[in-house]
């Protein structure tokens, strides 16, 4: 690469931390004089200075614009991560969420005064369990995690009510991380069941896991080979038969929204990512959303608080006389920004648009696969839901392996896909494009990998490797970075004290 | 559909090229009988003007912070986001990018993340933050989960003071964890000692400062008896600006450190998306909850940022993670980092300091009503007063002289009885002269 005397290259500008920029008597606030009063600390005025930068307005307008230019985003273009549903995030949401009757209340002002809250939670609540075909749902978690850990309380309070002190939860082997982290945070042992040889739960082995003591099954559907369960009912009824709950992850509902209401394949609780199919933005890792649908049985022993409609309005039950909910989860009652945005989003497209979300987004990723079945192995056979799902197998003796093709399509101008996950194949590279990608933008997506395949078969090994060329920064060492952390910015003179 | 861009003509072709004669061919293993052939029962699409007036009729049926003399505080605040901080945080490319796992692509997100993790760790005299939790509450559940690792014991010590809600959460994710919680009760008169719940199987010591009334607390002698009997200390704090002007619970001996972050940045938008702050010590780093970002070298030695020690997460640890957290608070993360960096040290300490100035002029105005008191003898910028009559009554009673007074403590705690009458008030620096006039006026009308 080029070297620059100012280290910028073209319009990607090199930009130092905010605190190798402080200067004393810089600010970015102008505000009122103190009256000067006497603090009421108790003798705790903080001593010593905290150490933040001293920058004016322009230099942070300027550091973190420059900072966005150094990210892809679904703004920029096609973001293929699989089970991650990057589709396009409409800036009506933004507009709405920022509205000062939603932006500026409190969670603890008097109910009667923020029925325009509660309203709209509750007419999301409405959305989501007509679209799901189930009686009730959680609303406050905080992402998806904290969805299937919400699930699995409820499960675990109603099994406890029933004085059924079931102690494993079954996860195939696809499943997300999160699966196995929040059954073991929910104090269960976690059985690991294979896949069959269609990339779909092994259903003879879940019959042999199943016991007395099985809370529950988590199963993603369509699942992170982006497959559809196709013997779903049947796994449900292994499940019920046997006293156990069907957890369902609902990361991927996108492929089936409007189309298929997990209530009908027998699902006890599913936790629904508004972050992913319903478009709240991900921002870089969040904030997300996981309301949780429940069956039945488990409605009663949900998290607090929710709302209910009460006469004319509506009324939040903070505490629970009846003492079957679980408990509480978090400070507040959900992610209530996330919530304008997600029924904003619902409302656009209606239920029809919904439907035809599901069916567009399955069209793309069918596209992709027949597009690139060819030249990358598909370990499955289709038809696939809303992802596709290739392996390794066609890079064999080029040299050139998953990481390297992500690394190529940074050059090529894309996100990388999902890589490495799920677990049941080799070299997993996992494609979601969604329906908001037009087909010329598939294509092109289409064509680079095709055109990578191709350098890879033509003994481009070493070009591989050292991908990416073009981007900002070419391939970063994370191994060093774990051996050694290095996690904040330290002043000189401590950098010193501390070597 | 205007998010939607095929056409019949493209899904048509698409459809040939894959080989099948319809959607629903794509749709072949999903069981017949759970196939809708039929939209759902909802309304159909609508455009921009339709979705934005349906909306807005909703958002203009609340009182709020916006339109009402507001006093609401414990655990949210009202305070005065800078212009610039959501222009930024607009921007397409931190707003509708992933999380950083492809750093080469990401150096925005990740160099950003470093810069608040650098500032936590200032703002709570901690050596290390992560990269941001959920929020105060489910923080301060992850803290007490990373004391029962550390110290390999399974009882929390809770204190009274500590905001109800956190105290369910913990309270939550104890019953379902394994592990036993020791809780004081909230005592309204006075600052309640905690070194005597501590035992040898004592994992923390949760204490929140100020707490849920408004008092602040000298941690440093309870974080000498919890280190003496190999317990760890965790400190909380709701109101994130008090540490501009209050010694920080990393020089007062704290090990973790949880904050709720919403009031830099992030609207009190009814409860959420916030913010929480988690921070520790450096020893303690390998046992932490959730994402870090570490400074890392790219193949030309250019500096750069990278998600590092991820083998504590789930993505890689699944069932032996040291927590179930994937997607964080990022965007609130980013707005949290672009307000501090707008204040700067002068702007942070002066704006600390304005808030409690606020809270003095308050306090003052309203001890001067017949009836009620002030019952803090230390305070940042909430404090709690005591009522002649049953607080949640009389916050009622001001909703419908359209003024938003308070949280009574009721709300929060209502199997306690010692609680009916107190009310907790909260000032900022939004707090105007003409606000305190119609709350003391209104206040008196009440109580008259």
């Amino acid at each position: 690469m080029t070297a620059t005397s100012s280290g910028h290259r073209g319009l990607v500008m090199e930009e130092p931390l905010l605190f190798e920029q402080d200067a004393d008597g810089r600010t970015g606030v102008d505000l009122p004089e103190a009256e000067g009063r006497k603090p009421k600390l108790g003798g705790l005025e903080r001593k010593g200075r905290i150490g933040l930068p001293g920058l004016s307005e322009p230099q942070i307008v300027r550091h973190f614009t420059r900072l966005s230019q150094k990210n892809y985003a679904i703004d920029s273009g096609l973001y293929p991560l699989g089970s991650c549903t990057m589709k396009h995030n409409p800036r009506l949401n933004e507009k709405m969420v920022r509205l000062p009757g939603f932006a500026m209340a409190h969670p603890l002002q008097p109910q009667q005064t923020v029925q325009g809250c509660l309203e709209l939670i509750s007419t999301l609540a409405h959305w989501i369990t007509t679209l799901t075909g189930m009686p009730g749902v959680a609303m406050s978690p905080a992402a998806g995690a904290h969805g299937e850990l919400a699930g699995l309380m409820t499960i675990r309070a109603a099994l406890t009510a029933r004085g059924d002190a079931r102690k494993t939860v079954l996860v195939p082997e696809s499943a997300h991380g999160t699966n196995p982290a929040t059954a073991a945070l929910c104090d269960y042992k976690v059985e690991s069941i294979p896949a069959n040889e269609r990339g779909r739960i092994d259903v003879d082995a879940l019959k042999a896991a199943m016991s007395e003591d099985v809370a529950a099954l988590m199963l993603t559907n369509p699942n992170t080979c982006g497959l559809f369960e196709n013997e779903i009912l049947e796994v449900a009824d292994v499940l019920h038969d046997a006293g156990a709950f069907f957890y369902g992850d609902g990361a991927n509902f996108n492929a089936i929204v409007g189309r298929v209401r997990p209530g009908d394949l027998g699902i006890d609780a599913m936790h629904l990512n508004l972050h992913k199919t319903f478009s709240t933005p991900h921002g870089g890792g969040g904030p997300g959303s996981g309301p949780v649908v429940l069956s039945e049985p488990l409605v009663p022993y949900a998290p607090l608080p929710y709302v209910v409609a009460d006469g004319d309005g509506f009324r939040m039950v903070e505490h629970d006389d009846s003492g079957n909910s679980f408990g509480r989860l978090r400070s507040f009652h959900g992610q209530m920004g996330m919530f304008v945005r997600a029924l904003a989003y619902m409302m656009s497209h209606g239920a029809d648009g919904l439907r035809m979300v599901a069916e567009d987004a399955v069209l793309n990723a069918n596209y992709v696969m027949a597009r690139l079945k060819d030249a990358y192995n598909v370990p499955f056979p289709g038809p696939c839901m809303h992802e596709c799902l290739f392996d390794d197998h066609s890079l064999k003796d080029t040299g050139v392996t998953t990481l390297d093709i992500a690394k190529g399509m940074i050059d090529e101008g894309f996100h990388p896909m999902t890589m490495y996950f799920p677990l049941v194949v080799h070299g997993a590279m996992l494609i979601e494009p969604t329906e908001t990608e037009s087909r010329e933008s598939v294509d092109q997506f289409c064509d680079t990998m095709l055109h990578l395949m191709e350098r890879a078969k033509a003994g481009d090994a070493d070009w591989f490797h050292e991908a990416p060329h073009l981007a900002p920064w070419r391939r970063l060492d994370e191994t060093a970075a774990a051996r050694r952390p290095v996690l904040t910015w330290k002043p000189e003179e401590e950098k010193g004290e501390a070597a | 559909m205007r998010y939607l861009p095929h056409t019949d003509a493209d899904r048509q072709a698409m459809l040939g090229v894959i080989g099948a004669k319809s959607i629903d061919d794509l749709y072949v293993d999903v069981p017949r009988s759970a196939l809708l052939d039929a939209p759902v029962d909802l309304p159909h699409h609508q455009g921009e003007l339709a979705v934005e007036r349906a909306l807005s009729a909703m958002a203009d049926k609340n009182l709020s912070g916006a339109n009402a003399p507001f006093f609401v505080g414990c655990g949210a605040y009202r305070h005065h986001v800078p212009a610039s901080v959501d222009a930024l945080i607009q921007r397409g490319e931190f707003l509708t990018s992933y999380t950083p796992y492809q750093p080469e692509v990401s150096q925005g997100t990740l160099q950003m993340l470093f810069e608040f993790q650098t500032m936590v760790a200032m703002l709570t005299g901690m050596d290390v933050a992560n990269a941001s939790m959920y929020d105060g509450a489910s923080g301060t559940a992850e803290a007490v989960l990373m004391a029962n690792r550390v110290t390999r014991r399974h009882r929390a010590v809770l204190s009274g003071g500590l905001h109800p809600h956190y105290r369910e959460t913990v309270e939550t994710y104890a019953r379902y964890g394994d592990f036993e919680i020791a809780s004081q009760t909230l005592d309204p008169d006075g600052v309640q000692d905690l070194a005597e719940l501590i035992d040898e199987n004592t994992s923390c010591v949760v204490v929140q400062t100020p707490d849920v009334m408004g008092r602040l607390r000298d941690l440093t002698a309870l974080a000498e008896a919890c280190h003496a009997a190999g317990a760890l200390l965790v400190a909380v704090v709701t109101e994130v600006v008090s540490l501009g002007l209050v010694t920080p619970p990393g020089e007062m001996g704290a090990d973790i450190v949880v904050c709720e972050g919403q009031s830099l940045g992030n609207p009190m938008g009814f409860g959420g998306p916030y913010v929480g702050l988690f921070a520790t010590r450096d020893k303690y780093v390998r046992q932490m909850p959730g994402r870090l970002v570490g400074e890392a070298h790219d193949s030309e030695d250019r500096r750069g940022w990278v998600l590092t020690l991820s083998t504590r997460e789930q993505h890689i640890r699944r069932e032996k993670a040291t927590s179930n957290i994937c997607t964080n608070s990022g965007l609130c993360a980013l707005a949290f980092t672009i307000h501090l960096s707008l204040l700067g040290e002068a702007g942070f300490t002066g704006l600390a300091g304005l808030n409690h100035e606020a809270a003095q002029r308050a306090a003052e105005r309203l001890a001067a009503i017949d009836g009620v008191a002030v019952l803090n003898e230390t305070y940042f910028n909430e404090f709690t007063l005591r009522l002649p009559r049953p607080a949640e009554e009389v916050v009622d009673a001001l909703a419908e002289r359209g003024v938003l007074g308070g949280v009574p403590l009721s709300r929060l705690a209502p199997d306690n009885p010692a609680l009916s009458d107190l009310m907790v008030v909260a000032a900022t620096e939004m707090t105007t002269d003409e606000e305190l006039d119609v709350l003391a006026g209104a206040l008196q009308e009440v109580l008259s």
